[in-house]
């Protein structure tokens, strides 16, 4: 969690070591390393990453799992526990670990299921953003022109407006739903896909591979696809893991505002709508949606700074 | 320079054509009958109907219709509040003062935080300062600002009782508004309690909105000074035997300021993002909120044209920030 300047290769570190010795190397020490191996040798020099990427295990693990760890159906309402408070604190009870809401919902069991609502709509919208972003980046940089144009001119517009903003916007036109702030966020990351991939492949146009390829004959689909398109994926992986935090961000802050899912979806944005009037009385009403929205987005920021500098051929030495 | 400055604005032109395009079908999108959405839910007459579409425009063809659009907008006609009758543009020149208020203090906040902690981060490179600032600094940017202004309530409003919770000065007061911006006018005004009344009223709000801005200038200060105390120029004067307060203060940290001040002028529309969630939450009558409700209202007048001047203002602010930045880097106004 330094400033993700490896201070020693470990690859180098190991090769050294195996020479100075004398210990019999698995493969000569003059073999490249597998590109999987070296990535993951760059990655883990860094505590930060490694710790992003098991916190995500785990919040996957949780929602896959989350209808056999949560002691509670998420949306059952229990009459007789109100506004319970968690079971540390006077009064409360290990039948509710965290308390419950206002209508006596489980606040545990609820904070569990909404890691699927988060993890997988999140998912969604990034694969959505990141594939359509492709295909714009890829068409814009590859012909160029008046379709380049057209395309990065209607990218700015999107960028002119606050990112929020233009969530609301869309929302307003299609109504307030999960699926439909899912959209929003979608059309709000795209700009940053498309301006990306747009950049990388300009830059690889004009690499010798791609002349050499297109004069072997290979046709524009090949050489979008299967040439160029793989040479740009770095920063594109770098920008979806961080596009995955915003996009919990957003559809949480989505749903705050009512927007977003609604009701009683247990969303973790959502689910602090109207937390705001029992901030009095149950704190913890207010205090653990929010805290799993933090660890969600800090783990997936803390993964992707750790993929941009393992995968930025400039820091490698 | 006039050159730099003319293709710079002349860029903005399409953009806004496009703004006015997505503004235009914004109120042709949404679901329901716009004159429905004018006269309520009542029945009316075909006759009436008829007569209500002629009224606004809504027979004639679509490109006949943005142009009407458009020469409204630029002579300032941006429609009425369903709501309130008032013309959009009138509650938005009221309202907006607020937001800048809100915005400018969030920003100081996070400069005046933010800067020193990069700057020290850099030079105790690797102490536990340091890790502490990049921990603050990644937990901040990970933040979500609707629940941290929830936990500033929590702790400094419910717990401790040291600030309102809502609003931007207590009912007690009335003060005139002259300049809109609430501490410049309590100030003007003869009630000096009224000034600490604002302050108290701003301080929260701007912490949650200056979080996120914060975390960026210290991170980006922290990475931009740790190039710049590597350069040469400024091993020379330590080699001169300058104190290291001169060196870190003066020489490095002028160079160091460059790329963290376009930062500060590009968050203007994080900032605006972030003023949405906050004005809701703590009923701070600015233009974040005022569009949210119009959502919610389904007053779409208002939103269509807050959203309009809203983007007009990002690209004017980053406009501004560009020439700027041309100006203090001159490799940036002479690239073609």
């Amino acid at each position: 969690m330094s400033d993700g300047r490896p201070s020693e290769p470990p690859v180098v570190a190991e090769v050294m070591a195996d020479g100075k010795f004398g210990a019999p190397s698995p493969m000569p020490a003059s073999a490249p390393p597998h590109p999987l191996a070296e990535f993951w040798a760059y990655f883990s020099v860094n505590r930060g990453p490694v710790i992003g990427l098991t916190v995500i295990v785990i919040l996957v693990v949780v929602a896959v799992l989350a209808p056999w760890l949560a002691p509670h159906p998420p949306n059952e309402q229990y009459r007789e526990a109100f506004l319970a408070p968690p079971f540390w604190a006077t009064g409360g009870s290990l039948t509710f670990p965290l308390g419950t809401d206002d209508v006596g919902r489980d606040i545990l069991s609820r904070i569990l299921f909404g890691a699927r609502v988060s993890l997988s709509i999140g998912f969604l919208v990034v694969a959505l953003a990141l594939t359509s972003g492709i295909a714009l980046g890829l068409v814009a940089g590859f012909f160029r022109g008046p379709i380049e144009i057209a395309i990065m001119r209607l990218m700015d517009v999107m960028l002119a407006l606050p990112s929020l903003l233009l969530a609301i916007v869309i929302v307003a036109i299609l109504g307030p739903s999960l699926i439909n702030a899912a959209m929003a966020v979608v059309i709000v990351q795209l700009p940053h896909f498309v301006r990306l991939a747009r950049a990388a492949v300009i830059t690889e146009m004009s690499r010798d591979y791609v002349t050499a390829s297109r004069v072997s004959g290979a046709g524009p689909l090949r050489l979008m696809l299967i040439t160029i398109l793989p040479n740009c994926m770095a920063p594109l992986i770098v920008q979806a893991t961080l596009g995955f935090s915003t996009a919990v961000l957003d559809l949480a802050a989505l749903g705050f505002l009512g927007m977003g899912a609604q009701p009683p979806t247990p969303e973790w944005g959502t689910m602090l709508a109207n937390a705001l009037q029992f901030i009095q009385r149950a704190w913890w009403v207010v205090t653990f949606p929010g805290l799993a929205i933090l660890v969600t987005v800090l783990a997936f920021n803390l993964l992707g700074d750790g993929l941009r500098d393992a995968l930025d051929p400039k820091l490698k030495r | 320079m006039i050159r730099f400055v003319l293709t710079r604005f002349g860029l903005l032109i399409p953009t806004f054509i496009g703004v006015t395009l997505l503004t235009f079908a914004l109120i042709r999108l949404v679901p329901g009958d716009p004159i429905e959405l004018l006269v309520g839910e009542r029945a009316i007459s075909p006759e009436r109907h008829a007569m209500y579409r002629a009224q606004l425009g809504l027979d004639k063809p679509l490109p006949v219709q943005y142009g009407i659009y458009i020469s409204d907008v630029l002579s300032g006609n941006l429609g009425r509040s369903i709501v309130t009758k008032t013309p959009v543009l009138e509650e938005f020149a009221a309202l907006f003062p607020a937001t800048i208020e809100l915005s400018v203090c969030a920003i100081v906040f996070a400069i005046v935080i933010g800067l020193p902690l990069g700057v020290l981060a850099a030079v105790k490179r690797g102490s536990v300062l340091d890790y502490a600032t990049m921990g603050v600094s990644l937990t901040g940017y990970s933040m979500p600002i609707f629940w941290w202004a929830l936990l500033l309530i929590l702790l400094f409003s419910v717990q401790l009782g040291w600030t309102p919770v809502s609003g931007r000065i207590s009912v007690m007061y009335y003060i005139e508004p002259v300049t809109g911006f609430m501490l410049i006018d309590t100030l003007l005004s003869d009630e000096p309690e009224a000034f600490w009344s604002a302050l108290r009223h701003l301080v929260l709000p701007a912490i949650a909105l200056g979080t996120i801005p914060l975390a960026v200038i210290a991170r980006m200060t922290r990475s931009s000074m740790l190039e710049v105390l590597g350069e040469d120029y400024i091993r020379t004067a330590r080699a001169e035997g300058l104190a290291p307060l001169r060196v870190v203060g003066l020489h490095a940290l002028r160079n160091a300021l460059i790329p963290v001040i376009t930062v500060i002028g590009l968050a203007v529309g994080v900032l605006f993002a972030g003023a949405i969630l906050t004005e809701t939450i703590f009923s701070w009558p600015g233009v974040g909120k005022w569009l949210v409700e119009s959502v919610r209202r389904r007053d779409y007048p208002v939103l269509q044209g807050g959203v309009l001047l809203v983007a007009s203002v990002v690209m004017g602010v980053n406009l501004i920030v560009d020439l700027l930045y041309g100006l203090i880097n001159p490799r940036i106004r002479h690239r073609r």
